[in-house]
């Protein structure tokens, strides 16, 4: 299917597609990847007037060592995350679940910052960046800010982020020796979690981030809390649904989720504590 | 808006709507109907293409966004009349039965063995999981690839 016509402006800088946004306001949306945004054109789910192409912005496209933490710039493709050696060796939960995102096309072309911006609760990388405690960097005509990952996802598809603001960068505090753990359920390759479970261990306390678990991506916290207070991986688990309210459709009714959310979040703990 | 995309090997200048899919520009505008369109959701692989040596679905890129990149498709693998080693190992597997997923599949195919020269049968299949094939059950084109990685 065809998207509806739209006007086409390519941004080369984080700037200039600041001034694109502000020159156009509600009506005008980035292109990252392209990888939620153009099937959503495709179905006429998304008109959008303007697009501001920003897939060039190659200034923020990297993947740093920032000493306590990990950067990793937003239009940094999914590829290149789950192939990078600094991520694998300070952050291997985030190569884990990028690996599973869609196939080798969809990562060829989607990046971690369109990911996140897209407030999708059935998208993998949200679990990991709640599971971590991720700090997101956002650019807007005001300049900087830092948002807590705990504070960014606000609704179904709906983030902190301004209509007039960019998600530049995404830091990830650095876990080195924290065990770890990505669980995704689904039914056939290639296909969106039906549930998902992302565990970071360490010192006692865990990071548990739910894929598909509410109209946002969600953390554990029962969860979260019973490990905190000593409780074993099995008995932590029982409390991975409280407090969410998944969805029912096609693949999953809201109690199969529930139970899937216990048994993903157990094998997560076993495997992150093993 | 005016693009110019190098296209198995040959620049070529045109006007396209923004709105212009990949997919649609090769096949309508420049002719090369090899690539297929298997799908409107961006599952079946079928119109899989490489942009700068990568697999990618032409069919969820906007030709503008092909814009001064190089794009490989099917009708450009053979080279002098020679098929491909995928192409031949396709043939000679027969890794193929109607062959509507072919172009695409061979097209990732090559990808994969590109970033992965030497992969376990398991790699094969997770890589190439992004492809549909709704004949064969993968048997034989899992056979193909792994006999070009050998
Ligand atoms: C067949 C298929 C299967 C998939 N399977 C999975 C899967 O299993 N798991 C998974 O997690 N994902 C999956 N995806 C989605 C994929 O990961 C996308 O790459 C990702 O969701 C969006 O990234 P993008 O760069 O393509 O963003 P785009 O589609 O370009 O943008 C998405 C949204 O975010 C906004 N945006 C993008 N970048 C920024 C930025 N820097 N600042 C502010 N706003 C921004 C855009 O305006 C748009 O609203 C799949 C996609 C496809 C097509
Ligand atoms: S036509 Fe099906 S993925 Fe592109
Ligand atoms: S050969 Fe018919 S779809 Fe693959």
């Amino acid at each position: 299917m065809i998207p509806a016509a739209f006007e086409y402006i390519r941004a080369d800088s984080a700037d200039a597609a600041l001034a694109a946004l502000a020159e156009h306001g509600d009506e005008a949306k980035l292109l990252a990847g392209g990888h939620s945004l153009i099937p959503l054109m495709r179905f006429r789910l998304a008109r959008p007037e303007v697009i501001v192409d920003v897939g060039r912005v190659d200034d923020l496209k990297y993947i740093n060592d920032a000493g306590d933490h990990l950067a990793i710039g937003a239009l940094t493709r999914h590829s290149d995350v789950e192939t990078s050696d600094l991520v694998k060796a300070e952050a291997p939960l985030l190569s884990a679940a990028t690996s599973y995102v869609g196939d080798p096309q969809v990562r060829h072309r989607g990046t971690i910052g369109g990911s996140v911006a897209h407030g999708d609760p059935a998208s993998d990388i949200p679990s990991v960046l709640l599971a971590f405690r991720a700090t997101l960097i956002a650019q807007g005509p005001g300049g900087t800010r830092e948002i807590p990952v705990d504070d960014f996802f606000q609704g179904f598809l709906e983030t902190d982020l301004a209509p007039d603001e960019i998600l530049t960068e995404i830091r990830l505090p650095k876990a080195a020796g924290a065990g770890w753990s990505f669980q995704k359920f689904n039914r056939r390759a290639q296909d969106w979690a039906i549930v998902g479970v992302s565990a970071l261990v360490q010192n006692g306390t865990a990071g548990i981030g739910l894929v598909n678990m509410d109209s946002t991506p969600v953390r554990a916290a029962a969860a979260e809390a019973a490990v905190a207070s000593g409780a074993s991986p099995a008995e932590a688990a029982e409390s991975a649904a409280i407090g969410c309210e998944p969805t029912s459709d096609l693949n999953a009714s809201v109690e199969y989720r529930q139970h899937l959310a216990r048994v993903l979040t157990r094998r997560a703990l076993e495997e992150a504590t093993a | 808006m005016e693009i110019s995309v190098k296209i198995n090997g040959e620049e070529h200048r045109q006007e396209v709507e923004p709105r212009t899919l990949l997919v649609h520009f090769l096949r309508d505008q420049i002719g090369l109907t090899g690539t297929n369109i298997g799908c409107d959701t961006s599952s079946c692989g079928a119109c899989t293409v490489h942009v700068n040596g990568e697999s990618v679905k032409s069919c969820t890129m906007f030709a503008v966004q092909a814009d001064g990149e190089e794009v490989l498709t099917i009708e450009g693998l053979a080279s002098n009349g020679e098929l491909h080693p995928m192409q031949e190992a396709f043939r000679q597997c027969h890794a193929l039965q109607c062959g509507y997923c072919t172009p695409g599949m061979v097209m990732a195919s090559v990808s994969l063995i590109q970033e992965n020269p030497n992969p376990t049968e398991a790699e094969v299949r997770e890589g190439l999981e992004g492809n549909l094939c709704r004949c064969t059950g993968y048997h034989n084109i899992v056979k193909a690839v792994m006999e070009v990685a050998k």
